[in-house]
């Protein structure tokens, strides 16, 4: 391992523009230059981008293995007590190929969506520094997102995972003056923070077990080192828990973390914030809600392997949460009009994918999709904003059609898109998906989780493609006078769409699986992302698969998509007013798609409701308002106030010998007390 | 008992008897300053018996002689009348000086019960005018300059406060 | 010579027959009278104790008695003094009864 500072530098560029925002819009009256502050900005995340592959470059140079990894210790930042009951968590840094792989992406990615952000939120003139505003938070989320990721102990990673949140709500509610907007961002938050309750338990667990067990520590790598002291830890509950009265610690504190990851990932049953978070602005939705933050908890997942790999029944609950979250976020996706509602759920769902590797043990196939989908949903993303922006503003799949001729450039781009998330192969969704499959055949509980997983690998081939044709391809539904303002966006917006796209296609490639690599290229070791993730993330043993069942998998993924997308091909374009018939027979069903299978309304009335009228009425009025306010507070002053002027006063008769005499009265017992 | 003692109690009695007719006299103020002259009078009479002579002369020098008698311009000067007890608040005055008078009581109980070791030998000249100069003007110098400053701090505050206003 | 204990009840009473006359009357000036009591009572018990340890003949100590002197010029100073402030409220309130002087209350 090597100290070096360079890590410390990705971090802070971006904090660096985010305070020099700050400063600006606080103290300055005018609004700054847009230029300057797209300068600063854009070269802020870029720069950590340049910063991150040079250390990616220092990595290398040490030899493969659980050495390979950069420290960069700044200070202690919070240090308690002393010796064996000492708490300290240090702003500290590390570089190994886990977090390379993320920042790589999360910079990148991140560079290119403000490089989109300078051109798409150029228009914005609903308020004066509105345009600053968006780049301080969109620096300052970046801040967050490599502080988690770079983070060297679990304290450290929790203080970024709070800072995306917190970005999140910023960012969502960005236009705030919509009431609608803040509403949203107040949502993404509050579900998200019941996570973070959960993530912050399993942080106290975890914790004060390593301490009774003699080690106190925080950071990543001392809790593996120490790990083999609590594994057979137990912690006491209940008897009338089903379980006994005993549970082991490392399934409890995994199943914490799990619930945070939920919250932050938008997993069952945390979700509900993801499609309301569209109310964001495009960029947002793409860097935040595809690309970044909501992959945090996978990030964590494979940062703690060696906790779930320990923990099966922690780990059968992440695959099945994230299978489940698949297939029902995809049901729902292809009932959806808005074009940014079909990507959040198309978000969701493959979020499900990445969790399900991860639960079967598959750390580095979770990682591998992560990467792909990262690049091909930022570039749904962004493409989708340059079609809204090309329609000024409208989102409804109903009235857009017929736009391959009119922005072709878009169509183009999307086009790839759609083809690397349905899984056409030679694009990176496919290779990315497949790994996925062949793991989800080791999935605990049966081949249930892979028949999911493929039937989720059809509908979502069947909801892109929908899209698509929606869109693009057929007559074009706008009212005339926004069809004649259809123009295609600038050169600002496009490239990083074709950066995004000529990645989506070939990223594929770095972590080829095996199978491919045989056949089509005659390659010894082709999964290079693997064999990079290796040292870091642990293996789980889990048999092997022969080519022939691998490609016949491959195979029939392939298909299942293939059938997905020439059926919504046929609906959407052949017989256009199938859909609706099909809905009006299957109406009960549809309303349910339609609705979101209604969990909103099902969280408003049993827990929302509940929770807000008990805070009203009894913790505000009675414990706040009537007995801290009334009796308390007021009621002190009162009974003061009384005391003084129905009592003391009196002891004020404005005679001087009155005093006189009680002086010498006080004088005399003192000297009493004091002489006997 | 030998003469002193009987001075001595001869003495007490007629101080105390004035005092109290100083403090329960209610015809006359000028009654109760001749009262108080007595009272401090005996007092020289029982320094006198304590060995210390200079003290008691100037107990009857300034005390008796000028206090007593300022007290008695300012009472001419005003001319008062007779005094009264505040009607209605009697039990009051009455219970404060109960209490006050009990706890006296059992103070001087105490002390008359108490142990205190026999006066030692007199040095020859205690008391006189001699020694106690020396000693005041040797130990106690810097009393006697602050003493100085306070007179003067006194003479100049009566004067402000009895001038008529200043116009 | 007289148990010095008696000397010292003595001078207990004459004080407290001083403070009752103090908290009684109503009269101003019997009441600064009153205080010089309190101060006379407090000069014979130093004079008293000071007959108690008088040092010896090669160094005798006055301490008692000088500061019986100290006493009876403070005395001076505040009667001079007071009675000043009497003349002044008899001219503002024509009474010198300290009832008419007590506005500062409930």
């Amino acid at each position: 391992m090597t100290e070096t500072h360079v890590l410390r530098w990705i971090v802070l560029l971006p904090l660096l523009a985010a305070i020099y925002h700050g400063l600006a819009i606080g103290l300055v009256r005018r609004s700054s230059d847009r230029r300057l502050v797209a300068l600063i900005s854009c070269g802020a995340v870029i720069g950590s981008f340049v910063l991150s592959c040079v250390a990616l470059g220092k990595l290398v140079q040490i030899p493969r293995g659980p050495s390979r990894v950069l420290l960069d210790d700044v200070y202690t930042w919070i240090g308690a007590g002393v010796s064996s009951t000492r708490f300290s968590a240090e702003m500290g840094f590390q570089l190994d190929p886990l977090s390379t792989v993320m920042i790589l992406v999360v910079t990148f990615v991140g560079s290119l969506i403000h490089v989109y952000s300078v051109a798409y939120m150029e228009d914005d003139q609903r308020e004066d520094k509105g345009f600053q505003r968006f780049f301080c938070y969109l620096n300052l989320f970046m801040f967050s997102m490599l502080v988690l990721v770079l983070a060297d102990n679990i304290v450290l990673m929790f203080l970024g995972w709070e800072g995306v949140g917190l970005c999140s709500y910023l960012l969502i509610g960005f236009w705030y003056t919509d009431r609608h907007n803040a509403f949203c961002g107040s949502k993404a938050f509050i579900v998200n923070r019941i996570g973070d309750f959960a993530f912050l338990v399993g942080i106290f667990l975890l914790f004060s077990a390593l301490a009774d067990a003699g080690s106190p520590v925080t950071s990543f790598r001392e809790i593996a080192a120490a790990f083999g002291g609590i594994r057979e830890a137990t912690l006491a509950v209940p008897a009338w828990l089903p379980f006994g009265p005993e549970w082991p610690v490392v399934e409890v504190v995994a199943i914490c973390f799990f619930i945070g990851a939920c919250g932050k990932s938008a997993q069952l049953p945390l979700y509900v914030w993801l499609p309301d978070a569209m109310a964001g602005p495009t960029p947002v939705s793409a860097l935040i809600h595809a690309a970044t933050m909501v992959t945090a908890g996978v990030y964590m997942v494979c940062r703690l392997s060696f906790l779930y790999a320990a923990a099966p029944a922690a780990s059968a609950l992440v695959a099945w949460t994230g299978g489940l979250t698949a297939l029902l976020a995809a049901t729902i996706a292809i009932a959806q009009t808005d074009i940014k509602k079909v990507l959040a759920y198309s978000t969701v769902s493959q979020l499900g994918y990445m969790f399900l590797a991860a639960g079967c043990g598959g750390y580095s196939a979770a990682i591998f999709h992560l990467g792909t989908h990262a690049f091909f949903k930022a570039l749904l993303f962004l493409g989708s904003g340059a079609v809204i922006l090309a329609m000024h503003h409208e989102q409804d799949l109903r009235r857009m059609g017929g736009l391959k001729r009119l922005i072709p450039h878009t169509h183009r781009v999307f086009l790839v898109g759609v083809a690397a998330i349905a899984g056409l192969p030679g694009l990176s969704g496919f290779f990315s998906k497949d790994e996925i499959l062949v793991w989800a055949t080791h999935a605990p509980g049966g081949p249930w989780l892979y028949w999911m997983a493929l039937g989720t690998a059809g509908l979502t081939a069947f909801y892109m493609v929908r899209l698509h044709c929606l869109a693009f391809y057929g007559e074009c539904r706008a009212t005339p006078s926004v069809r004649e303002q259809i123009h295609e966006v600038g050169p600002v917006i496009l490239w990083p769409l074709y950066g995004l796209a000529f990645f989506s296609i070939i990223s594929g490639y770095v972590g080829l699986p095996q199978l491919w690599g045989d056949l089509l290229f005659g390659i010894d070791e082709s999964d290079s992302l693997g064999r990079f993730l290796g040292p870091v993330l642990t293996r789980v043993d889990k048999g092997h698969l022969d080519h022939a069942t691998e490609l016949g998998m491959a195979g029939s993924a392939v298909a299942v998509a293939a059938a997905g997308a020439a059926l919504a091909w046929w609906l959407t374009l052949r017989r256009p007013e199938l859909p609706d018939r099909i809905a009006a027979t299957f109406k009960g069903a549809y309303e349910l798609l339609v609705n979101k299978y209604y969990v909103d309304e099902i969280y408003d009335a049993l827990i929302v409701r509940p929770l807000v009228a008990v805070s009203d009425r009894v913790l505000f009025r009675v414990v706040d308002a009537g007995l801290v306010d009334g009796v308390m507070v007021n009621g002190t002053a009162r009974g003061v106030r009384a005391l003084a002027a129905h009592g003391l006063k009196y002891a004020q008769s404005g005679l001087a010998q009155t005093y006189v005499f009680f002086m010498i009265v006080g004088a005399a017992a003192l000297v009493g007390y004091l002489v006997r | 008992m030998t003469t002193q003692e009987i001075l001595f109690y001869a003495f007490a009695a007629l101080a105390v008897v004035s005092a109290l007719g100083m403090v329960l006299n209610l015809r006359n103020t000028v009654a109760a300053a001749m009262s108080l002259v007595v009272t401090m009078v005996s007092l020289a009479g029982i320094y006198v018996l304590l060995e210390a002579h200079l003290v008691a002369a100037i107990q009857i020098m300034v005390y008796g002689g000028a206090i007593v008698v300022l007290f008695l311009f300012v009472v001419m000067l005003l001319n008062l009348r007779a005094d009264e007890f505040a009607p209605g608040r009697q039990w009051l005055t009455k219970l404060a000086a109960g209490l006050v008078v009990f706890a006296a009581g059992a103070e001087l109980i105490r002390l008359l019960s108490g142990e205190l070791p026999e006066p030692g030998e007199l040095p020859p000249g205690f008391g006189g005018y001699r020694m106690v100069g020396i000693s005041l003007y040797t130990d106690y110098v810097l009393l006697v300059e602050m003493a100085s400053l306070l007179l003067l701090a006194a003479i100049v505050g009566a004067l402000i406060l009895a001038k008529r206003r200043i116009d | 010579m007289v148990p010095l204990e008696h000397v010292i009840g003595l001078s207990a009473l004459l004080f407290v027959i001083g403070v009752a006359g103090v908290a009684i009357r109503r009269n101003l000036i019997v009441v600064l009278m009153s205080i010089e009591l309190m101060l006379n009572a407090v000069n014979l018990a130093f004079v008293g104790f000071n007959r108690l340890w008088p040092g010896t003949a090669e160094a005798p100590r006055l301490d008692g008695q000088v500061f019986v002197l100290m006493v009876i010029t403070v005395a001076a100073a505040e009667v001079a003094v007071g009675l000043g402030i009497v003349i002044s409220m008899f001219r503002n309130r024509d009474s010198v009864n300290l009832e008419d002087v007590s506005l500062l209350k409930w």
